[in-house]
């Protein structure tokens, strides 16, 4: 294409067409820019914070920040894998992450991102938060708000997606939290297990009834290769 | 469903045309006529307005002044914070408490009063402070708590607590308040008596174009505290491209210690609605918003009396001064009680009905801002500024204060000083001469710009207010020696907790851990390593978070670890054992002790 320009990530040149975003960018060069709250194929939300990047010395977060020409990006330095270890860090202990006994644990992008990170336990003192309601009222769906992330991928799916708009946030702050639309429970909207928006949740709070544990260890998503090894893989075959 | 209410609800939803960008508004309105808005009148409100539930509840459990749970019929909010606490605010809490016989966060049993605490409400200079449903009372005491529980009482009407009123425009009839304007200097720019009409004839003599030179000549940058050139940011706003273009003015002062905008509304708000008009004028708008906080909800009906008579004398409206085709008309948007939503994109979400988020940046509200159309969102006092650079020339303006920033600044002082209140000063003005003109008592610390501002001591009191050092909104907070300096900063960060929209994980998550640990220190379980732990967090806090909330709410705890380092380093030690000191061992094994029948061997050693 003829308007397509070029910008460095850590001292590489990447070409990027007009409308592409940083991450997008860097993707498709094998650079893979660690996210939680963005998924391709959903609006960027900038939300998470993980993929924050130093865009000509900048902090921005590279899922909804426009790519142009000759921009220096920053993704690897010491300064930024701090931050985004604080963040991934900081989302452990503001809920009830239990791995050893979730079903998504070895599918999960906030465990496997840990794991990229070297996080073994986390630095900040946990907040073990005891008012996140669960709700278990649908025949197929069940929501685990311990392990929400807030990461508002599910608002998403739904309202984009699935055309329904089945969640969304309520209050604010610390209290935020992730809310149905129904007066309380989930089983009083049209939400359905076929729905894209079950497809999304990056960790183990929207969950499909019946099927936890299937997948035998060993062959769950990350349980060879780290998070973004897929992304990175295209550079080295390149 | 209730027939009354569904009926109700429907009546306020088509005031308002049934259109979902007025949500915050609606509910307001429902909020006022049922006390909440709860779960039958969030559904009839998604069903007139043709959205879903989820969205009304997901904006009416973001504010504070909106509630989905009943509430008594009279709402008693005192004032939350650092100054309030100063003089004296516990002491009319607990007279609260005793007189009404319930705890903060609680309504009586026959439902008629209920009791909160509420952040800021911009009466620092008149503290404590307290709203009763719309109604502002300052200068309280425990006996005037008594008191004014004993009359709502009897008559149940907050306006007639109050028994006096206020100068200025406080005693006009459409105000009523008991509020002061403490105005102890007036400058030349912002609070100079004003002719009507002058400065918005002088700007409609120009072109568009001129106008814009005229504000860009003069080197205006917003008074809100970030500085930005208004004759850039109108230029970029003409520039965009949009089928409507608006003008926001954000007053929506909810910074700790800020109430200079209270005044500039009360005695100034015909320059300010000038300062608007020109502005639509110069980027080609037709609409402009006041966005007024829910805390000044008290000088509403008369700001809607001084555009109406703007409108009769043709200063606003169709054609105005007769210069056919520029219209331009105003209206008031209230806020709800959120501080974020002094954020511009916030603001601008929930001008949209919306909950308080801010936007995604880029694109910059001058792109798409309102309803995604080009959109100026400016301070009060700087379209004050532009008004009167209209009236007395742009040489005038730019000749006062230093050359980076000219004009005047309005300070709004509070604390241990013997004259707080609103100052209009040249910029450029020396923090050691604001300090001797408020009669600051033995000063050992000033927090300027709010809590989101920075905490100096006395090295620094020959600094100037001005965007090349320190650039501020206004708001300075003098503290006097006999002050704990980390009482203020605790306040402050409590603020930010309660006030994060929580959309982003550096702020939600990030300022309670900042908290967490200036809690544990002044508690004298501190290690020395926790300074450290506090500088990491919030420089990562700063760098990592969305919007301007996230990205200054450290500085408290950043500014006063460099200015008064000594008073955390006295408040911390190393661990003598093994444990930490904020280690409760205790309480750590209480639970395995319950279970196991015994006392663990552990704690005898």
């Amino acid at each position: 294409m003829s308007d397509t320009f070029t910008f460095t990530i850590d001292g590489v040149e990447v070409a990027a067409e007009p409308g592409q975003t940083i991450l997008e960018a860097a993707q498709n060069a094998g650079i893979y820019i660690p996210r939680l709250c963005h998924r391709d194929g959903l609006e960027p939300a900038g939300a998470c914070r993980v993929c924050t990047v130093m865009v000509d010395g900048r902090p921005q977060t590279a899922c909804n920040f426009p790519a142009s020409e000759g921009v220096v990006v920053d993704n690897e330095t010491d300064q930024l894998l701090e931050l985004r270890r604080d963040i991934i860090d900081m989302l452990f202990v503001e809920g009830n992450h239990w791995c050893m006994f979730c079903e998504k644990s070895g599918d999960c992008e906030l465990q496997a991102l840990a794991y990229r990170f070297g996080i073994a336990a986390p630095s900040f003192p946990f907040q073990f938060p005891a008012d996140r309601q669960a709700d278990l009222s649908h025949p197929d769906i069940w929501i685990d708000r311990d392990r929400c992330i807030l990461c508002g991928r599910c608002v998403r799916a739904s309202r984009d997606l699935d055309g329904k708009h089945v969640f969304d946030f309520v209050d604010r702050g610390p209290a935020k939290r992730i809310a149905v639309n129904a007066e309380a429970r989930l089983r009083d909207t049209d939400a359905d297990v076929t729905d894209e928006a079950l497809e999304v949740c990056p960790v183990g709070a929207l969950m499909k009834k019946g099927t936890g544990f299937d997948v035998p260890v060993g062959r769950r998503t990350y349980d060879w290769e780290p998070i973004g090894s897929e992304i990175e893989k295209r550079q080295t075959q390149e | 469903m209730d027939e009354s209410l569904e009926q109700a609800v429907s009546e306020i939803c088509d005031q308002y045309n049934n259109d979902p960008t007025r949500l915050v508004d609606v509910a307001r309105a429902v909020q006022a006529r049922f006390g909440h808005v709860g779960s039958p009148a969030m559904d009839a409100i998604a069903g007139n307005l043709g959205i879903q539930r989820v969205e009304v509840e997901s904006c009416v459990s973001f504010y504070s002044f909106l509630s989905t749970e009943p509430q008594g019929e009279v709402v008693i909010r005192l004032c939350d914070d650092v100054i309030d606490e100063m003089k004296g605010s516990s002491r009319v809490a607990r007279a609260f408490r005793k007189e009404l016989g319930i705890d903060f966060g609680e309504t009586t049993p026959d439902g008629k009063i209920s009791l909160e605490w509420t952040p800021s409400i911009g009466m620092c200079d008149q503290a404590p402070a307290a709203l009763v449903n719309d109604v502002v009372l300052t200068w309280l005491s425990s006996d005037a708590a008594r008191r004014i529980v004993r009359e709502l009482r009897e008559h149940m009407d907050p306006q007639k607590l109050v028994h006096s009123f206020g100068d200025g425009n406080n005693s006009h009839e459409l105000v009523r308040a008991m509020v002061d304007n403490n105005i102890r200097k007036t400058g030349p720019v912002v609070l100079a008596p004003a002719t009507q009409g002058d400065a918005l004839h002088k700007a409609l003599s120009m072109s568009p174009a001129e106008v814009i030179r005229e504000v860009k000549t003069a080197r205006l940058r917003g008074r809100g505290g970030a500085g930005f050139p208004t004759g850039m940011k109108w230029d970029f706003t003409r520039g965009s491209d949009g089928d409507h273009k608006y003008v926001v003015c954000n007053a929506d002062e909810g910074e700790p210690g800020t109430f200079k905008d209270r005044v500039i509304l009360t005695e100034r708000a015909e320059l300010l609605f000038e300062g608007m008009v020109i502005a639509g004028y110069a980027v080609g708008a037709e609409t402009g918003i006041l966005y007024l906080r829910g805390e000044y909800a008290y000088l509403r009906a008369y700001l809607e009396h001084v555009l109406d008579d703007m409108r009769e004398k043709g200063l606003l409206g169709k054609g105005i001064c007769e210069r056919q085709p520029f219209d331009f008309d105003i209206r008031i948007q209230m806020g709800a009680g959120s501080y974020v939503c002094g954020e511009e994109t916030a603001l601008l979400s929930s001008c949209e009905g919306k909950r308080g988020d801010p936007k995604t940046r880029p694109p910059f509200p001058a792109q798409k801002g309102y309803l995604a159309q080009p959109t100026v969102v400016n301070n009060v006092e700087t379209l004050c500024c532009a008004a009167r650079i209209f009236e007395k020339g742009s040489g005038w303006f730019a000749e006062i204060g230093p050359h980076g920033s000219p004009g005047t600044k309005l300070l709004s002082i509070s604390g241990d000083c013997s004259k707080p209140g609103v100052y209009e000063l040249p910029m450029g003005v020396s923090l050691a001469d604001v300090l001797e003109l408020c009669g600051a008592r033995d000063p050992k610390a000033v927090q300027i710009g709010g809590a989101s501002g920075r905490m100096v001591g006395e090295d620094d009191f020959e600094r100037t207010v001005s965007y090349d050092d320190l650039a501020t909104g206004g708001a300075l907070m003098v503290f006097s020696h006999k002050r704990d300096i980390l009482k203020p900063v605790r306040k402050f960060m409590e603020f930010f907790v309660e006030e994060s929209c929580g959309y982003c994980t550096p702020c939600r998550v990030g300022n309670k851990l900042l908290l967490q640990c200036l809690e544990r220190i002044m508690a004298g379980k501190g290690v020395p390593e926790d300074l450290e732990y506090l500088e990491r967090l919030s420089e990562n806090i700063v760098t990592a978070s969305r919007c301007g909330l996230g990205q200054t709410s450290p500085n408290p705890i950043r500014t006063s670890l460099k200015s008064f380092r000594v008073a955390y380093e006295d408040m911390v030690q190393e661990p003598e054992g093994a444990l930490r000191p904020s280690f409760d061992l205790a309480a750590a094994l209480a639970e395995a002790e319950e279970i196991a029948g015994r006392d663990s061997t552990i704690l005898n050693e």
